[in-house]
């Protein structure tokens, strides 16, 4: 865990609430220039090792050091503290201007008044907010109020940022705006970050690595892909929800319907990539059919694979059936199907699902 | 229906005339009152800041107590303060009974829990997260502090007001500790007290106007001042 690479490390970290353990952490390390999603159900004490990360909630025990140096004092806290910035689900602006909320941490640190301004008017410009300069802080939509905030943390050029769900309160199109500002800014910048998310689709695109919390604990952490395809359990893997999330390569993009290269198939999907650019292909289960004969002529689906049943699961109604198709692919059965189809364990049968039902992420070529 | 216009001609030519007396007194008013009142923002607002942002056994109760105190009746306070100057009360060794130093320790005690009460709730009326923000955005504690009162300048702007309308306004603890003496310890209000008693409404009258006119210069001073700096 000790690697030279590492800004934070963490070990034996237990935080509790009226003597109930909410946080519990026997170690945890940031390395630098890293991508690091939280990810995890409401009350999983994602928030609470974010804040105590931040040294914003001292733990009942544990050690948090910087550079290899741990924090004890409280002029350390303050020192460690001017070197990382936080943005939080709400804005939280200061009742001003949006460039002195911009400036405030700046302020904070004493910094010389020419150099706030070309800070400040360099992170309004990258945050697209620069006609907003003098605007107040109370007369913003929640778009612009987090993009203030951002760029309030982004002002002050720490060393590493922590989002705790800043996009989670914006409607869709508002959100995937800013996401895509704040990945261009983050990958131009190459800033440590550690991010608190409830949408896998985001931390997938952003994450150099997920940690998936439950309880209080960090149940798995691992590279994306790893994470989303190789649950340690079955918290995780019904906690991202997608059994199958293939990784792949765009080959060819017309009219909105892409192609994707996964294992050497071909899948069909509907989505805006370009050809080239990275892909993940995420199915779920309800949208898989299983067919007995090759069914080319008898659907409207676009994708269809012969494949092999490896595995089957009982989930209530249904039955979980993984199927080996080049790459693996999990389709939910009712039962009576299950039965009339005469399915079982190594039985060979097509596998199709429609171009509509995949979902596609652009895969990032920096990271991974 | 005479009796009132009369009063409102002779109280105009007195504020013309420019009256000494009633220059006095008006100055020794602002003086005490705004002598108190800074006492009170002081005590109040940092007692209220521990208060708000601290979190302790019996808060509630504490709370409770403050607002209680918003209401406190000037004259028990006049009670209580004479009874602890009395010459051989706790603070008799002071020697102040009767002076202006007796009205703005009375007028503080009165003050205090306005200011305090309408800190507390200016100040938990803040997003509870943005003491994390600003620690985040590497603050002191000081720092924190000073951005804190900032943000609530509107509401604690008010409990000034709030606080300054309360003794300037106030007359039974003024008249009990001070005892309205003439040229020493005699205030806008135990002045038209003592006026009205004797029927001299004209000056009585000048006296209110010239009190009504005092309240709102400093409120609207304050207003200003509260205002100012808000962006558009």
């Amino acid at each position: 865990m000790n690697n030279s690479n590492s800004i934070i490390s963490v070990e034996d970290i237990k935080v509790e609430l009226g003597g109930v353990s909410v946080l519990d952490i026997p170690s945890f390390c940031l390395n630098s220039k890293e991508f690091v999603s939280l990810i995890g159900p409401n009350g999983s004490g994602k928030s609470t090792f974010l804040l105590v990360l931040n040294c914003l909630l001292k733990p009942v025990s544990g050690r948090i050091s910087y550079r290899g140096n741990d924090i004890l004092s409280r002029d350390d806290v303050i020192r460690f503290r001017r070197r990382i910035s936080m943005v939080f689900q709400e804005p939280l602006l200061f009742d001003t201007t949006v460039y002195k909320n911009v400036a405030s941490g700046l302020n904070i640190r004493g910094v010389k008044r020419a150099e706030i301004h070309e800070r400040v008017m360099r992170y309004l410009k990258w945050f697209n907010i620069e006609h907003l300069a003098h605007r107040s802080a109370r007369k913003l939509s929640g778009g612009e109020s987090q993009r203030t905030s951002l760029a309030r943390a982004f002002a002050i050029e720490p060393e590493v940022i922590f989002l705790d769900e800043p996009f989670s309160a914006l409607d869709p199109p508002t959100r995937h705006a800013i996401t895509d500002d704040l990945e261009t800014i983050v990958r131009q910048t190459g800033i440590t970050t550690v991010m608190v998310t409830h949408d896998q689709s985001e931390a997938l695109r952003m994450s150099d690595r997920i940690a998936v919390m439950n309880v209080g604990k960090i149940v798995q952490t691992g590279v994306p892909s790893l994470v989303m395809n190789n649950p340690v359990n079955e918290f995780v893997a019904n906690f991202v929800g997608m059994d199958t999330i293939l990784e792949g390569r765009v080959e060819e993009a017309l009219d909105g319907m892409v192609t994707v290269s996964v294992a050497g198939r071909e899948i069909e999907a509907v989505g805006r990539l370009q050809p080239g650019d990275k892909a993940y292909c995420c199915i779920r289960p309800e949208n898989v059919a299983i067919e007995l004969r090759d069914p080319d002529d008898l659907t409207t689906a676009r994708n269809v694979f012969p494949a092999k049943i490896v595995d089957i699961d009982s989930m209530g109604p249904f039955l979980k059936v993984t199927l080996d198709c080049g790459f693996p692919l999990v389709s939910f059965v009712t039962r009576e199907a299950f039965a009339s189809l005469g399915l079982d364990e190594g039985k060979p049968v097509f596998a199709t699902f429609k171009a509509t039902a995949v979902h596609l992420i652009q895969g990032s070529e920096q990271k991974f | 229906m005479d009796l009132i216009l009369d009063g409102i001609i002779k109280a105009i030519k007195l504020l013309i005339a420019g009256d000494p007396e009633v220059l006095g007194i008006t100055w020794l008013s602002l003086k005490v009152s705004g002598t108190a009142t800074l006492i009170s923002v002081g005590i109040g607002i940092s007692i209220g800041m521990i208060v708000a942002l601290t979190r302790f056994p019996g808060k509630k109760f504490v709370v409770s107590v403050v607002n209680t105190g918003m209401g406190l009746p000037p004259v028990v306070v006049g009670l209580f303060v004479t009874i602890f100057l009395w010459r051989n009360g706790p603070l008799g060794f002071l020697d102040v009974l009767y002076t202006p130093t007796a009205m703005i320790l009375a007028q503080a005690v009165i003050a205090t829990p306005i200011v305090m009460g309408i800190s507390i709730a200016a100040l938990q009326n803040l997003p509870a997260k943005l003491r994390l923000q600003i620690l985040s955005l590497g603050a002191t504690r000081m720092q924190m502090v000073w951005l804190l009162i900032r943000e609530a300048r509107l509401p604690l702007m008010a409990a000034v007001m709030a606080g300054f309308g309360g003794v300037i306004s106030e007359v039974g603890a003024s008249i009990m500790v001070g005892g309205n003496i003439k040229g020493y310890s005699r205030v806008l209000t135990t002045a038209t007290v003592m006026e009205t008693g004797k029927g001299e409404f004209d000056v009585a009258f000048a006296l209110s106007i010239i009190l009504l006119v005092l309240v709102f210069l400093v409120n609207y001073l304050f207003t200003l001042i509260q205002q100012r700096e808000r962006p558009r």
